[in-house]
């Protein structure tokens, strides 16, 4: 076991894994916050886009879109996220597109989550809201968002969690992150329950604080009704 | 209610003119999204009838799409009933009056919620194959299978508990008091009607599982998108390959989709649906008690909302 822990940078493995987390939810959750406001604008054709784009990516498998992304995408459509004259420009294009391939499967849920922030408002908040003669930008500042965002903070926590364990995925494209690692320590050793106990443990000490913080903020922001 | 109504009024003339021009933006964008798509794929020849031509063939349907099919639909089939089983022992294990047994569920259920399912397919897929668990050939299926079996069971189980905590408290004091035992009661009144009202949650998480199955690929398992990988290699067209693999996976997903918005609806008419009391104030993710601890209130992020499907 020590042997192990000595030949194999385990520390790093999961450092891709907070990278891949990290940057991926910056982009999904600006990808998210636009389909969002799309999916719950008053024009049509914004809507149904945005409907689209949730319904297509949401029945997709994530494997599938992260090898396209590297197969289709890089290989064949020949879009370059790292310079070629780079010495690391394979592990980086492979590294970015994973990135890409996160943040555009989890927009999606983002989305929803957002959406269904909007959905915990009472209809009564807006209502009460132009009957005191708040302006429509008014009414969306002071009173709606507001209270949308506190009950968009629960779902976000279970996208971002679910976002975190899903940056295994990215190992099918060969990204060096801990499973990829665990994968490794397994073909060159053997599949000991110890090794897997310690991979989970890693996965488990990255989202047990994300789930204890993003359920003790819901409930303390929580809109008493 | 949606989030359009709490929004907007009836336009008036001047938000008309906006939205015009807001609509005539959203044709732009769509223009120019696909206008940059046929550009790029046109620049990398990628639109020549001869690369989507085998899309057509009778062959490349019976020797990839239909093989790998039947390959996700058997995991799949296999894992959500196994899921099913697991899911109802362990759900009921977590509402035990016995304290170890509520303990020892929770535990597992917390553990295999917060591991990775690939995480654990390339574990047990090594594991079999070290030690010739199975015969050579069915290591990969019984690693995708079993995988999915933890881990949506898990879920399921947390389905379950919100479930029975989603009924009226009225339910199990009725039982108790016409002489059933707390376990009887669990069993023949709450866990009925919490089934019931799971079933759209259910059908969801079968379209978790579908999705998740493709991860069988990583371990060799020839399922659909592996066998569309393998066609794309054989007749040089990537592309096409997987736009009809997603294409096949976004079918399935959708049709399902569909059906278990209207299993909802019509619970919902018939009032049976899971009760709406209270914003969500769970999240969904390990070591996050999210079941409300009045006993009453709460839908968790478990049922049915869209966002605990990211997996």
């Amino acid at each position: 076991m020590f042997d192990i822990l000595e030949k194999y940078d385990i520390l790093a493995a999961f450092w891709m894994t907070i990278k891949l987390t990290f940057f991926s939810a910056i982009g999904a959750l600006v990808i998210g916050t636009v389909l969002a406001i799309m999916r719950v604008s008053p024009v049509a054709v914004l809507r149904r886009l945005g409907a689209f784009y949730v319904n297509v990516v949401r029945n997709t498998p994530l494997t599938l879109i992260v090898f396209f992304a590297l197969a289709g995408v890089r290989f064949v459509l020949e879009i370059s996220l790292a310079p070629a004259s780079s010495a690391t420009s394979v592990q980086d294009n492979a590294i970015r597109w994973a990135m890409v391939a996160l943040a555009v499967y989890h927009a999606a849920f983002v989305c929803e989550a957002l959406r269904s922030g909007f959905n915990t408002v009472p209809l009564g908040q807006a209502e009460a809201a132009r009957s005191i003669g708040l302006t429509f930008g008014q009414s969306l500042r002071e009173v709606i968002l507001p209270q949308a965002f506190r009950g968009a903070i629960a779902p976000l926590g279970s996208v971002l969690i679910a976002l975190t364990k899903n940056t295994t995925v990215a190992s099918v494209i060969g990204v060096a992150e801990a499973s990829a690692l665990m994968k490794t320590i397994f073909e060159n050793e053997t599949a000991s329950f110890a090794v897997f106990f310690l991979f989970a443990l890693g996965f488990v000490i990255l989202t047990l604080p994300v789930g204890v913080f993003f359920t003790s903020m819901s409930r303390r922001l929580a809109v008493k009704r | 209610m949606s989030a359009h109504n709490v929004l907007f009024d009836a336009p008036g003339p001047r938000a008309r003119r906006r939205h015009a021009i807001l609509t005539a933006f959203g044709f732009v964008l769509l223009a120019a999204t696909f206008a940059a798509v046929v550009w790029k794929f046109n620049a990398q020849g990628q639109l020549t009838g001869a690369l989507w031509q085998p899309l057509i063939d009778p062959e490349v349907w019976t020797a990839y799409v239909v093989p790998g099919l039947i390959n996700t639909i058997k995991a799949a089939a296999v894992s959500i009933m196994a899921a099913m089983v697991f899911g109802i022992l362990f759900g009921m294990g977590r509402l035990s009056h016995n304290r170890t047994i509520r303990w020892v569920s929770g535990v597992i259920v917390e553990f295999f919620r917060a591991v990775p399912v690939l995480l654990m397919m390339y574990f047990l897929f090594q594991l079999f194959a070290f030690n010739n668990i199975f015969v050579a050939s069915l290591n990969s299926f019984m690693a995708v299978v079993i995988a999915l079996t933890l881990y949506n069971g898990s879920v399921i189980a947390e389905l379950v508990r919100s479930g029975v905590y989603g009924l009226p408290k009225g339910q199990s004091e009725a039982g108790l008091s016409i002489g059933l035992t707390p376990s009887q009661t669990l069993r023949s009144i709450q866990l009925p009607q919490a089934l019931t009202a799971m079933l759209p949650a259910l059908v969801s998480q079968v379209v978790v599982i579908l999705k998740d199955s493709a991860l069988g690929t990583a371990i060799t398992y020839p399922e659909l998108l592996q066998s569309m990988r393998d066609m794309g290699t054989a007749y040089a067209t990537v592309i096409p390959a997987y736009v009809l693999a997603a294409v096949v996976f976004i079918a399935i997903n959708f049709g399902l989709t569909v059906l278990a918005s209207r299993i909802e609806r019509r619970l919902n008419r018939r009032g049976r649906g899971p009760r709406k009391t209270g914003p969500a104030t769970g999240v969904a993710g390990p070591g996050t008690a999210d079941a409300p601890n009045d006993g009453l209130g709460g839908r968790g992020v478990h049922t049915g909302d869209a966002a605990s499907q990211a997996r």
